[in-house]
């Protein structure tokens, strides 16, 4: 072992600069222990107990010391010009100050104070508690998030329409304010249709086939799922009406839900019979209707569509044949033998097929069975006509929705083709924002994939669906159309549409 | 009427970053939240939180606390016996920093420190024997805040120690705490041989009784202005006490020459040197002044304001205005920075004193921008330094316009932590600290930078919810 000693002159330090010196010194090859102080006697002394000086030496208090051990004299004389190095660099400057990323509610809206909405997609479990801080810091909350508790959401929703504040959500996949898409939305043009919508994929459905007709959507605010539940009560769904009925921009407005509480549905609509505007009301599997002079029922998404642009264009001829990819006449209703399989990604939609396709297929299974539809038994094996929302918890857990990830029905695609009794199998393509970027180029590869496996099985199997999108949106209809046209898939116009050309196939009856 | 669909969309967007360049491309705006799981991960510590979020009640209760910290005047009004001012100190008592905790339990340094202390006030004439009356549970042991008092490192004030005696004149409160030792075999860091007690036994006969003198000949002396001054001349009166200490000195020197026809001249000028040669010997009057102004702000109802921060080398505690007296502890954490000649991180002790008291009034590391050079110790630059105070800025109530920052445009160093916002951000209150070694008696082996951690303040939060908003 080596020990140096150096007196530098002229190297006045503090002692923080000199510790940092000493470590990196100690840190240097070959080197056991280092110090670099200044020769002071106090300085001196705790050399001499650390051990680093084997005696006390006469102080020179200006002078900086050096004291190196290393495990030979290479080292040290490396480690010292390494020493001499540093304390002759020039320091770098500071460099720009980066203002640091907010990390709470409270400090984005004091850096931000012109904020007005909190979008929330946290894992559930965290999503009420940063709704309710934005809520009481007087902001508007969508809860995109899933898994909050109904007794969360009812605090929420009433402490929201407490402080006449809006929360969209829990569980809201879409919504549109004045032209700005949050969370998973389509780019359609601006207009008087004002939606407000207990389902995600019911609204981006609307919002597409009302762009298509070549009107526009002035907002469209999402509720979360469960909005319209007996627990909820339809809170958000009455405060939106409101919203859109005090709204200038507004003249039409469409309500969406997926099967509502009984209670609830007649609460909404007793309520929109008072709004001085027309209400097109479009809640999937509920009989009961009020009249109202002002109000009209759909049975179907596309038919809430096509009324809203009609209310709003008395005049207009509508049709939505341009996006109808061939037309019925063009199709052999004797060609399907099988089973209908339907593979949905959004969960309307599956509710939409089940109630349009129960009376004309008899016995009908889902894993979100409607009423007069029956439970699967076994989630992951399909049973005579089935149809699935593959968006479901129970599918996707631990794993994206498969509108963004969509190797869930990519699996279940082809374990369904490798099954002798499925005939037709029945898809959604959803577009838009946070939507996969190209859907239809994987899917088409899983359906070729598919059709091989039928095919060695000697069956045929048939593909029917439809693309929820806008020309518009960032991955393009048409693009996605023609990669599923050339795929063989029969394009529909709607879902509901799609539903009638599965019956037509099958039953070779129209709806 | 809601105008949110009338108003620009402005998006605050927690969760997943896509979100965002949709709304900025359709004429909306939306700010990104750098966002982690509150309160360590406990969603129903979590929703607790958020229920105690923008409450007026603790929002009006929080903006008394502070009002009263920002108004209390911290002077230095003399020097006494911790047994005739602390109240409670019994006469077999000694004082250590940080939450209570049991003789079996404390860190080495503190070990060491209660036995010479125990010697020192004669209670043993040996170590060995001082333990055993320890051990016997012959000596009673209490935190020094629970008798308005704090102690840098291992904190011990025993009944014949000279004290400072610090008052607030606007609510008339009074703090502790004793003098410091200078560097090396000190028994704050745990050394209790021969020279240490030797040196708090020429404090006791000699140093406290002159200062006391000069004190009493010079007035009471303010010390919000001398550490406004300080934070200007490049302390931040935790760490770094080189300025305070001189601007310090300078007053007793002059006071003391004045009144040296009184005064023993031997006395006077061992005074003065030992004072000299410690850049550290404004600490103890920095934190018993912090302390003062804190205790103004302690037991005002519902209010979410931390009052203390102490560690004992074990355990890390905090108290906050609103549940008076209730500690809220957690594992104290060890300290990054730098080491003197010949140690390490494997020989330092944990986080300890009550110096974190600094950091609870504003300054320390919540002031590291008035003193660059602190950031050295874990190798970062003055703008980090000012970084550091600016996030403070972020978990605090407001800024103590008597205590400016050049840094900040002279605006007021971050003062009144609030429990609420270091859970919900994550962001924990950063302190500058020695290190000490983690063996009795060896002493202080480097410097630097640590933070609290936050289960402490997460069980305040937890505890102020179930108590419930009155």
């Amino acid at each position: 072992m080596e020990n140096t000693q150096h007196f530098l002159t002229g190297y006045y330090r503090d002692s923080v600069a000199l510790m940092q010196l000493s470590s990196k010194l100690a840190a240097q090859e070959g080197v056991a222990s280092a110090s670099a102080q200044m020769a002071t006697a106090a300085n001196l002394e705790l050399l001499v107990n650390a051990g680093l000086l084997d005696q006390v030496v006469p102080a020179r208090p200006n002078d900086l010391l050096l004291v190196i051990r290393a495990s030979t004299a290479a080292h040290g004389q490396a480690a010292f010009e390494f020493a001499q190095k540093t304390l002759d660099e020039k320091p770098s400057g500071g460099g720009p100050e980066k203002p640091e990323p907010p990390r709470s509610v409270e400090m984005a809206l004091s850096a931000h104070p012109e904020s007005n909405l909190v979008l929330i997609s946290t894992p559930g479990e965290f999503a009420a508690a940063e709704a309710l801080k934005a809520l009481k810091q007087g902001l508007n909350v969508m809860i995109f998030s899933d898994n909050v508790s109904g007794a969360q959401e009812v605090m929420l929703k009433t402490y929201a329409r407490d402080h006449e504040l809006l929360v969209m959500g829990p569980d809201c996949g879409t919504s549109l304010i004045g032209g700005v898409p949050l969370a998973f939305a389509n780019v359609v043009a601006a207009g008087a249709i004002g939606v407000v919508g207990a389902s995600g994929t019911g609204i981006q459905q609307v919002t597409c086939l009302v762009d298509a007709l070549g009107e526009g959507i002035c907002h469209a605010i999402g509720t979360g799922g469960h909005d319209l539940s007996e627990e909820v009560g339809g809170i958000t769904m009455l405060a939106a009406l409101d919203l859109l009925a005090h709204d200038n921009n507004t003249e039409v407005i469409v309500l969406l839900s997926k099967p509502p509480a009984r209670s609830v549905a007649l609460k909404i609509i007793a309520a929109a019979k008072l709004v001085p505007k027309k209400v097109v009301i479009c809640f999937l599997g509920a009989v009961e209707q009020l009249d109202g002079s002002n109000l009209s029922y759909a049975r179907t998404l596309e038919e809430a569509a096509m009324l809203a642009v009609g209310l709003l264009r008395p005049s207009r001829k509508l049709s939505l044949t341009g996006r109808l990819v061939r037309e019925k006449n063009q199709l052999d209703p004797h060609r399907t033998k099988g089973f209908v399989r339907g593979l949905y990604t959004g969960g309307t939609f599956c509710y939409e097929a089940q109630i349009l396709l129960q009376s004309a297929l008899g016995e009908v299974y889902s894993n979100i069975p409607t009423k007069g539809v029956k439970k699967l038994p076994d989630l992951w094996t399909s049973v005579g006509h089935t149809i699935l929302d593959l968006g479901d918890d129970v599918f996707t857990r631990g794993k994206p929705h498969p509108m963004i990830d969509p190797s869930t029905r990519n699996e279940r695609l082809l374990k369904e083709a490798l099954d002798p009794q499925t005939g037709l199998i029945l898809l959604d393509l959803v577009l838009g924002y946070g939507a996969h970027e190209d859907p239809a180029a994987g899917l088409v590869e899983v359906i070729r994939q598919a059709r091989e496996s039928a095919h060695k099985g000697g069956r045929r199997l048939e593909f029917v669906g439809f693309i929820c999108g806008t020309t518009k949106d960032p991955q393009g209809f048409e693009k996605q159309a023609s990669t599923l046209r050339g795929a063989g898939v029969i394009l529909a116009q709607s879902n509901a549409h799609a539903a009638e050309m599965v019956q037509y196939l099958v039953t070779g009856r129209l709806l | 009427m809601n105008n949110f669909l009338t108003s620009k969309t402005q998006v605050i967007n927690i969760g997943l970053a896509s979100f965002s360049p949709p709304i900025r491309s359709h004429g909306g705006t939306s700010v990104d939240l750098e966002w982690r799981p509150p309160a360590e991960g406990n969603s129903a510590s979590g929703l607790a939180l958020a229920h105690l979020m923008n409450d007026g009640k603790i929002n009006a209760a929080n903006q008394v606390a502070l009002e009263r910290y920002q108004a209390a005047q911290p002077i230095l009004v003399g020097v006494g016996v911790a047994r005739e001012e602390l109240k409670g100190l019994g006469p077999r008592m000694l004082l250590h920093s940080g939450p209570p905790i049991a003789w079996e339990n404390m860190c080495g340094p503190q070990k060491g420190a209660v036995l010479g202390a125990i010697v020192f006030e004669g209670w043993a004439s040996t170590l060995l024997e001082a333990e055993s009356l320890v051990a016997h549970g012959e000596v009673k042991l209490d935190a020094c805040n629970h008798h308005s008092a704090v102690g840098p490192m291992a904190g011990i004030i025993s009944p014949s120690m000279p004290v400072w005696i610090i008052e607030n004149t606007t609510h008339g409160n009074r703090s502790y705490c004793n003098m410091n030792e200078g560097l090396g075999k000190v028994l704050r860091f745990g050394a209790n041989g021969p020279e240490v007690i030797e040196r708090l036994v020429w404090m006791r006969e000699v140093l406290g009784p002159t200062v006391k003198s000069i004190l009493q000949h010079l007035g009471p002396v303010a010390l919000g202005p001398l550490i406004a001054q300080a934070l200007h001349m490049g302390d931040e009166v935790h760490n770094r006490n080189a300025a305070a200490s001189g601007l310090f000195f300078k007053k007793l020197t002059l006071a003391g020459l004045e009144i040296l026809a009184k005064l023993d001249a031997r006395k006077l000028k061992d005074t003065l040197a030992f004072i000299a040669a410690n850049d550290h010997f404004f600490l103890n009057l920095s934190m018993a002044a912090c302390k003062v102004m804190l205790e103004a702000a302690d037991g005002v109802e519902n209010s979410t304001m931390v009052t203390v921060m102490a560690r004992n080398g074990v355990d890390f505690g905090i108290q906050i205005s609103g549940l008076k007296g209730r500690w809220f502890t957690a594992p104290a954490p060890f300290v990054e920075g730098l080491f003197f000649s010949g140690y390490s991180q494997l020989d330092a002790a944990r986080d300890l004193g009550d110096s974190a008291i600094t950091e609870t009034a504003g300054v320390g590391g919540f002031s590291m921008a008035a003193s660059p050079a602190i950031v050295q110790f874990v190798g970062g630059t003055p703008a980090d330094a000012l970084a550091n105070t600016r996030r403070m800025l972020q978990i605090t109530l407001g800024q103590n316009s008597a205590f400016t920052l050049p840094a900040l445009n002279f605006g007021g160093c971050p003062a009144g932590i609030d429990v609420r916002k270091v859970v919900d951000s994550s962001i924990l209150p950063v302190i500058n600290t020695g290190i000490a070694h983690k063996l009795a008696g060896i002493g202080q082996i480097g410097a630097g930078i640590t933070h609290a951690p936050l289960s402490c303040f997460v069980k305040a939060v937890e505890a102020l919810a179930l108590k419930g908003v009155n």
